[in-house]
């Protein structure tokens, strides 16, 4: 049985540990809201961008843009978004096997890498595996959609330039503070916005005027449908880290307070057990001057 | 019909945020092959809009007017919906900040770049000098 000594050592650096986590899951909450309220504002702008280019495949006849077409999958490149940090449950994990799981498919060659997100880059930097771009996630605070251009720029110019044949996003899906999912998220080529029923709904279709022209238009709206299916990706991963961090830090939180409890009873008793030892001993020893 | 109900419902998106979301009377917007109106009534319409004011008036006379860059505008029974990578109201630009990005872009511009950066350059410092330009005080 440990000593008294060591059993307070013990206790008190459990309770500095849950400060800290405590600290955490606090920092995770506040950043965690920021995260979701950007993830619900950014959905307005898809929808609208979903509609006009319906309505631009309505009017346009037959969509073609480089963006839009489909090759045989030769090449692909995979953007993967994780954390820079852990101390957060398994969200890198198992984004990590996810992530692995899918290349299983692909023989390392024939695969372009970029990642966001430190842990990402020592995982497959560990694995040996080739990483085009790597850089790091920041905290997600500030995140703007400029900042999300440029890795999406690059991703649709290795598409365009026919470099790879595809493009994928893993993340992690942000679906509620404490359920997130690894995802893949086919980029590229893009899938044709316009379906026959999704065209209908369109009603009374008033024939729309298109300025420069339907062509011009998607030329342009495309490569932002891409960005902003970037940012949608990037802003969910953030929020599905601080969701994590705040589950796992929350859980870390309590065992330290129940660690806590269950020492200090042992404490007690030790404390306990030695007043009475010393007690006996005292006794003991007055008896024997008798 | 009432005066009440020609008017015109406006919104403002950006990646980020709706930025506003009013009805309009009148909408004067940047468009790719020049400035445009709409009015009430006005024909199903879609076009990019480049950097540049957005003006509205609103039911009650009054005007406003909002820094957009780079989007599109459609008109479809009367909602008007602007897409734009970024865009504020005159009331919301961030003088100081308008400043320092001008400021920069035109550093970086001096030392000489080229191509595709050179650009970016010229597009950042459009932008921003846009923001100063609407946020300045008119004389009207």
């Amino acid at each position: 049985m440990a000593t008294m000594r060591e059993i307070r050592t013990r206790i008190r650096s459990i309770r500095n540990i849950e400060k800290i986590t405590r600290a955490m899951k606090l920092v995770a909450a506040a950043r965690l809201r920021r995260a979701q309220e950007r993830v619900l504002a950014a959905r307005p702008y898809a929808e609208i961008m979903q509609r006009m280019m319906r309505n631009l495949a309505q009017g346009g006849q037959g969509l073609q843009h480089p963006l839009l077409e489909v090759r045989e999958e030769e090449n692909i490149a995979l953007l993967v978004l994780s954390a820079d940090r852990g101390l957060c449950g398994s969200y890198n994990t198992n984004l990590l096997r996810h992530a692995t799981r899918f290349l299983d498919d692909y023989e390392s060659d024939r695969v372009r890498l970029l990642i966001r997100g430190r842990k990402a880059e020592q995982f497959f930097q560990r694995r040996r595996t080739a990483v085009e771009d790597a850089q790091a996630m920041g905290s997600g605070a500030d995140l703007v959609f400029a900042d999300v251009q440029p890795v999406a720029r690059r991703l649709r110019e290795l598409f365009e330039t026919r470099r790879v044949d595809a493009v994928y996003v893993n993340y992690q899906r942000f679906f509620n503070p404490i359920h997130q999912e690894p995802t893949t998220l086919k980029l590229l080529p893009l899938e044709t916005p316009a379906g026959a029923e999704e065209a209908a709904e369109l009603r009374d279709s008033q024939e729309t005027i298109f300025e420069p022209s339907a062509e011009a238009l998607l030329a342009s709206l495309l490569p932002r449908y891409v960005d902003t299916q970037v940012y949608r990706a990037v802003a969910e991963a953030i929020a599905s880290e601080h969701g994590a961090r705040m589950t796992s830090m929350s859980a870390a939180t309590e065992n330290a307070g129940e660690m806590i409890e269950t020492l200090t009873r042992t404490f007690n008793r030790a404390r306990q057990s030695a007043i009475t030892t010393e007690i006996s001993e005292i006794v003991t020893g007055a008896e024997a001057l008798k | 019909m009432s005066d009440v109900e020609r008017t015109l419902s406006l919104e403002v998106v950006t990646p980020d945020r709706i930025v506003l979301s009013e009805t309009a009377e009148y909408v004067r917007a940047p468009g790719a092959l020049g400035s445009f109106g709409v009015l009430y009534g006005h024909a199903a319409f879609l076009t990019e809009l480049i950097t540049g004011e957005l003006n509205y008036r609103s039911p009650d006379g009054r005007p406003h007017a909002v820094a957009v860059s780079g989007g599109f505008l459609q008109v479809l029974e009367n909602r008007i919906t602007v897409l734009a990578d970024s865009a504020e109201r005159r009331e919301e630009i961030d003088v100081a900040r308008a400043a320092a990005a001008a400021e920069r872009a035109r550093a970086a511009r001096s030392l000489g770049p080229s191509g595709a950066q050179l650009l970016e350059l010229d597009a950042d410092l459009e932008r921003a000098l846009n923001r100063l330009r609407i946020a300045a005080p008119e004389d009207e």
